[in-house]
């Protein structure tokens, strides 16, 4: 499969699109269907695509393993410090009220900050599944 | 002009043929690869089903995760292991006891659900009035996305835990044993 030209020349046309359909559904989610789960596994489908078609080593080095043990975890941080910024303003956790001057600004961030940290778990964590498949030989 | 209504039951019972139709064939195939694209094809038919059902945000998570990862892990896992099914010594009749019984119970606990797509169920009448609020109270127009992240964000939060857990669990797993493997 590394050595089919055909398949790394329509990879390489896909990807982008891919990539930016992804950061669409991340970004437009509050407007249509979508948000940070679907994101992030799309995301993380065109990272698996690249490492399918050219190889897990490119792949690991344009995403290293180091790198998704880190987002992994991060993703959660940031989604419970949201609510804990919920806390501190005054409100319940996870409660976006007062995270800006009005309640519906607030909400608007709060979402958004907590689907940002669904894509990161998402993302990191789809990858980091298919590494772990994709590295073990046949035994 | 065909009758929306209609249409959209006709569009439903073709696509609900096709998923039995899969169905049968993912059991009865023996050659894994061909199950594991089936799996993709059912996984894509079901997404169809979520969008005549208007619910786009699961058709989309079913496509994405369904036809696309899962299919890819799939094959990994064919490719470290085999790709032909093993036959089975004799055919038991147990596990169709179980299946018949399983399916029976399920049938049953169906005739209490409420008419497909009836407005007077009590989740109608008594639940959060999302539809309405959601605008006025978060700005956001896709309700999905409001309640998923807003009103329940800390059931969202449990979500992307299990994500986080099920990636850290597989990694755990597979790493120690390849590390057993070169010592």
């Amino acid at each position: 499969m590394r050595r089919d030209l055909v398949l790394r020349v329509a990879s390489k046309f896909i990807l982008p699109p891919i990539m930016l359909f992804a950061l669409y559904v991340q970004f437009h989610g509050d407007y249509g269907p979508g948000g940070g789960f679907q994101a992030g596994v799309i995301a993380a489908a065109a990272i698996i695509l690249y490492g399918l078609v050219n190889g897990l080593a490119r792949a690991q080095k344009m995403v290293p393993q180091a790198l998704l043990e880190v987002l992994m975890p991060s993703g959660v941080l940031i989604y419970a410090a949201v609510g804990v910024a919920g806390l501190m303003t005054g409100e319940n956790y996870l409660g976006y009220d007062h995270l800006a001057h009005d309640a519906v600004h607030g909400q608007e961030w709060g979402v958004f900050l907590v689907e940002a940290g669904v894509f990161l778990t998402v993302f990191s964590s789809m990858i980091a599944i298919f590494y772990a498949f994709a590295g073990r030989r046949r035994s | 002009m065909m009758d929306p209504a209609f249409a959209e039951q006709a569009i439903t019972l073709v696509i609900l043929l096709l998923l039995a139709a899969v169905t049968v064939g993912i059991v009865r195939v023996r050659g894994l690869f061909a199950a594991v694209v089936l799996l993709g094809a059912y996984s894509f038919l079901m997404a169809t089903l979520f969008v005549v059902l208007d619910a786009v945000d699961v058709a989309m998570t079913e496509a994405s995760v369904g036809a696309g990862i899962s299919t890819v892990l799939f094959l990994g896992a064919l490719y470290l292991t085999d790709t032909k099914e093993a036959t089975g010594k004799a055919r038991e009749l147990a596990p169709l006891a179980v299946a018949a019984i399983t399916a029976a119970v399920l049938i049953w606990g169906m005739s209490d659900l409420p008419e497909f797509g009836s407005a007077d169920q009590p989740i109608h009448a008594k639940g959060a009035d999302y539809l309405a609020r959601s605008l006025p109270d978060t700005g956001i127009p896709n309700v999905v996305t409001s309640v998923l992240a807003s009103y329940r964000g800390f059931d969202t939060l449990g979500e992307t835990t299990v994500v986080f857990t099920a990636g850290i669990g597989v990694l755990v797993l597979l790493r120690r044993r390849s590390g057993q493997g070169k010592s």
